[in-house]
């Protein structure tokens, strides 16, 4: 069997994105950073948002990186689960949605 | 473990280099002090806790106390020289003797004077009396919290503590401490409860606030957020929970070189129980003296040779150097 393709140590390679593309990186970099950072909506906010898009994106590195964050801004096992939660409910509410699609073509073409 | 054994176990894993080597990169090898500011006294590693994360190792078990000469002859210095800040800490300093005297002398000479209290001793028979004292003298508080909430703080300090430090802040908010005005500073002080780095001081600082004060009514004046340094206990917990590879990598991918500017050895000089100087209270614990060539205990203080020594830094000085920067202090400015 061969090597994984998710290693934990290649987290450590996403700052240099920007090797082949300079510009660009850093404008990603300018980017993430001012959209993560405190706002209107606090850090750990963010955070916890952040948390809940990387679960429902199955984003290994993103888990990672946005469960120590959450760590390390005081965010509690119960907060994290209850943010997880909200995706998991909005990825069952946007599947069960789709039934609207299945339920409109269903009510045209049936006799 | 022997710190030499500790030494050993800090490895850097991957390419990114030692740092020393991560120094010499940026030319900046050797580091030099820049002045002694604060003079840091480690006057007792006995404590009446014993938490998972101290670099101290201590415990009710230590016998390690400053001894009555080497007090004078700290006191003397605080008063010959011009050094801003005296820093007391341990250990439980409450736990020495010679602390209300200490503190006397040393408040005779008008300079900031902070102790260093895990705060759950202030709860306890004779040293109910310290908070009082702290008052007359003006000496500022750095209290250890690690975390808000009790489950987090009673895995790393032991069964109890929080509700005991929550009674010793209520305590000193009564008499005056950390509430605006007064003029009587009660600072916290922040650890990760795990293998992870610290958050950022402000938001942490906020949520610190904003729960301590919705639950328990008490309240503080800043919140210094400190990077656990692999060493001593925590160096344990690391090994034991197979942290130790993964959180020398974090450390060393967040190496800042803005922050080795800022650092706190540069202006800091820490005696031991024994008088014996060293750069860092890190450096204390692993009997990393001060670099030949400077005078190595306090008897032989010399603060013209001391303010331009030769820092002694291993792989541990990676945790005040992570990210924003940790000292006793809180973040660096970086």
């Amino acid at each position: 069997m061969s090597e994984p393709y998710y290693k934990p140590e290649d987290l450590a390679d996403f700052p240099n994105i920007g090797e082949h593309s300079p510009e660009l990186g850093a404008s990603f970099f300018d980017y993430y950073g001012k959209a993560t950072g405190a706002g209107k909506l606090t850090e750990r906010e963010k955070a916890l948002i952040a948390l809940t898009v990387a679960t429902v994106r199955h984003c290994p590195y993103c888990i990672d990186a946005y469960t120590n964050k959450c760590l390390s801004l005081g965010v509690g096992n119960d907060e994290m689960m209850e943010a997880i939660h909200v995706g998991a409910a909005m990825v069952a509410g946007d599947t069960l949605a789709h039934a609207t699609q299945v339920r409109k073509i269903t009510r045209k073409k049936e006799m | 473990m022997d710190p030499r054994q500790q030494l050993a176990m800090l490895e850097i894993p991957g390419r990114r280099g030692s740092f020393v080597e991560r120094l010499k990169a940026m030319e900046f090898f050797p580091l030099c002090a820049t002045g002694v500011e604060v003079l840091q006294l480690n006057i007792t590693r006995r404590c009446n806790l014993t938490c998972r994360h101290c670099h101290v190792e201590a415990s009710p078990d230590r016998q390690e106390m400053m001894l009555e000469e080497i007090i004078t002859e700290c006191i003397r210095i605080a008063q010959m020289f011009e050094i801003d800040t005296i820093d007391v800490t341990g250990g439980a300093p409450e736990l020495h003797p010679q602390l209300p005297r200490l503190l006397r002398e040393l408040a005779a000479t008008k300079k900031r004077i902070i102790v260093r209290t895990n705060l759950a001793i202030l709860t306890e028979g004779a040293c109910q009396s310290f908070p009082q004292i702290y008052r007359e003298l003006g000496v500022e508080i750095v209290g250890s919290l690690p975390d808000y909430t009790s489950e987090r703080t009673d895995r790393q300090r032991g069964s109890g503590t929080f509700a005991r430090c929550i009674t010793a802040m209520s305590l000193l908010n009564k008499i005056g401490y950390g509430r605006e005005g007064t003029g009587l500073i009660l600072n916290l002080m922040h650890n990760p409860p795990g293998a992870f780095m610290p958050g950022n001081q402000t938001s942490l600082e906020h949520e610190y606030k904003r729960q301590l004060l919705e639950r328990f009514g008490v309240e503080f004046n800043g919140l210094f957020v400190l990077t656990n340094c692999p060493i001593g206990r925590y160096l344990d917990y690391l090994i034991s929970s197979d942290n130790l590879n993964d959180y020398m990598t974090i450390l060393a991918s967040a190496f800042n070189p803005k922050a080795v500017f800022n650092v706190m050895c540069r202006n800091t000089l820490s005696v031991g129980w024994d008088g014996r100087l060293y750069d860092c209270d890190f450096n204390q614990m692993l009997g990393l003296k001060v670099n030949d060539g400077s005078p190595t205990h306090i008897r032989e203080f010399d603060l013209k040779r001391l303010s331009r020594r030769q820092i002694t830094v291993r792989n541990h000085c990676f945790a005040c150097c992570a990210g924003a920067g940790s000292s006793c202090q809180g973040v660096l400015d970086t």
